[in-house]
């Protein structure tokens, strides 16, 4: 099981001369464009947000929190400003008013850019074709075998390129559909205007602070998801992947040879099925 | 080919309707009065965007209200720039000098004592003081609506802005209309049934709840009406976008 998944897979491999030109493009110019809009959004929002948190790297649950109030937790950092409790002897240079304005305006370009995706996945069938776990797939017989060839980071075969495995699926939808979603709500939720025009964001929430303290594990959970996925792009082929998310083309393996891979077409899902065989 | 020109007409008409749209949306921006006073500059974009969706958003609605049991007891009083002589003097005297003049778009220029606000009828209201750093607070706040203030000087209808000032001269903002006459916006003289403390902005702070806590600024004396922030300080609105922070903090 190990070994095969460096063999060609006959199912997914055409041993025919197909021109370059006729490849289909791995990932559409949308994908590619907003992929990197928000990877250049998600670095300034965490930069931008990181010099928010340590001028007060406290957390607390519920309404309200300030220093004289006990956290839920504190993060074991100095704080840019000197009065902030936070067992340090220094304090770091205080950099809140450009990260502000940088944070809330790299929102706006990523809520956009999201809303592009959003509405265009939809409506292209990216969302049903390529994201949406197949049916057949959707068993814990599949989902345990992507889990243990993940957990024995085995190199994905020649049809992974072409489409995505369940657990990459299903990692996708979430990062798209609930953590990206979610950050926007609880950033929203801090805002004190809008809160007074929808007060049931926060409320829902559990308060004010709470809605920070989940916007921080929320931003957490998207830095582990981002740590995994540059993980995951490295052990599949770096520059291939790199490639096909920037220029679009795959060149895999065989391409290299003088052979060629089919298709999404001519390639029905081999990615978790044909695995192992 | 026919394919690639097709494209390039479709991204070129996209391309104009964007950009005139654009154009469309700047008119209509300055028009209504979405643009803030700090729009230009790299940032600018964004703070508009945060400023006008914001006031279309929240132009009538009230800041969330709690009850008396969620006041954060201890009361919080955060750190305060050192106290000036003027300060220390009119606290020596139980601040019964401390003056609020307004001037500017008004039919009737005015100077208030302390006693003289405390004249109309009080209203109190529990808010959160949110700050830009994170920590928040509910204190119960007791003072007079500013718009029955800004009615009893009669503001010119043209008047855009109401731009307030801390006895601290480092310390000066300003709100448009839509927030001077918000019926929570108080000048707040008292603080969870007792004299507003020093370390909360006593005597007077202006109280602007669906902003951060920066915009609610201490130790008012005096109010500016005006239709034009272009003549205040390097005419950003503020001294916050002075010290690089944005002007309109409703987010």
């Amino acid at each position: 099981m190990g070994d095969s998944a460096y063999l060609p897979s006959a199912a997914s491999a055409v041993p025919v001369a197909v021109p370059t030109a006729t490849v289909p493009s791995r990932h559409s110019v949308l994908v590619r464009v907003t992929h990197w809009i928000t990877t250049l959004c998600f670095f300034a929002l965490l930069v931008s947000g990181a010099e928010i948190v340590v001028s007060h790297p406290r957390f607390y649950w519920g309404e309200t929190g300030n220093d004289l109030t006990a956290p839920l937790f504190k993060l074991p950092i100095p704080a840019s400003r000197n009065f902030v409790p936070s067992g340090y002897g220094y304090v770091l240079p205080d950099q809140n008013g450009w990260s502000r304005y940088l944070h809330f305006q790299t929102a706006w370009v990523l809520v956009f850019t999201g809303l592009l995706y959003l509405v265009s996945v939809w409506l292209n069938g990216h969302v049903r074709r390529d994201l949406l776990p197949n049916k057949a797939d959707l068993s814990w017989r599949v989902f345990s075998k992507d889990v243990v060839s993940h957990l024995r980071f085995k190199r994905p075969t020649e049809a992974d390129a072409w489409s995505y495995n369940l657990l990459q699926r299903l990692s996708y939808l979430f990062v798209i559909f609930v953590l990206f979603p979610f950050v926007v709500w609880t950033g929203l939720a801090m805002s004190p205007a809008f809160v007074s025009a929808v007060p049931a964001a926060v409320n829902v929430l559990g308060g004010q602070q709470s809605a920070r303290t989940l916007h921080f594990f929320v931003s957490v959970a998207l830095v582990l998801f981002l740590i995994v996925h540059v993980g995951m792009v490295w052990l599949a082929g770096f520059r291939s992947r790199m490639r096909a998310m920037i220029t679009g083309k795959m060149i895999t393996g065989k391409m290299l040879t003088g052979k060629i891979i089919a298709g999404r077409a001519a390639t029905p899902r081999a990615d978790t099925t044909e695995e192992g065989t | 080919m026919s394919v690639s020109r097709r494209k390039l007409i479709t991204t070129g008409l996209a391309a104009t309707a964007g950009a005139l749209g654009l154009g469309v949306a700047a008119r209509l921006a300055q028009k209504y009065g979405l643009v803030p006073p700090d729009h230009g500059g790299f940032y600018g974009v964004g703070e508009t965007l945060n400023y006008a969706s914001q006031r279309l958003l929240t132009r009538h609605s009230l800041a969330r209200e709690f009850s008396r049991s969620q006041i954060s007891k201890p009361p919080f009083p955060n750190e305060i720039p050192p106290l000036n002589e003027e300060f220390k003097r009119l606290q020596a005297g139980k601040f019964a000098d401390w003056r609020l003049t307004i001037n500017g778009m008004v039919a009737h220029p005015a100077s208030f004592s302390l006693d003289q606000l405390k004249s109309y009828p009080s209203q109190s209201q529990i808010t959160m003081v949110q700050c830009e750093e994170g920590w928040s607070y509910i204190a119960e706040w007791i003072g007079v609506p500013l718009a029955h203030i800004l009615q009893a000087v009669e503001v010119h209808p043209q008047a855009r802005y109401v731009v307030y000032f801390s006895i601290d001269p480092e310390w000066w903002d300003s709100i448009d209309m839509a927030d001077a006459l918000h019926p929570q916006t108080f000048l707040t003289y008292g603080m969870n049934g007792d004299e507003l403390p020093v370390g909360n902005g006593g005597p007077l702070r202006l109280r602007v709840p669906r902003q951060l806590g920066y915009k609610s600024v201490k130790f008012i004396t005096h109010l500016t009406v005006t239709d034009n922030l272009k003549t205040f300080g390097k005419g950003l609105g503020s001294a916050s976008p002075e010290g690089g922070y944005a002007w309109y903090a409703g987010i």
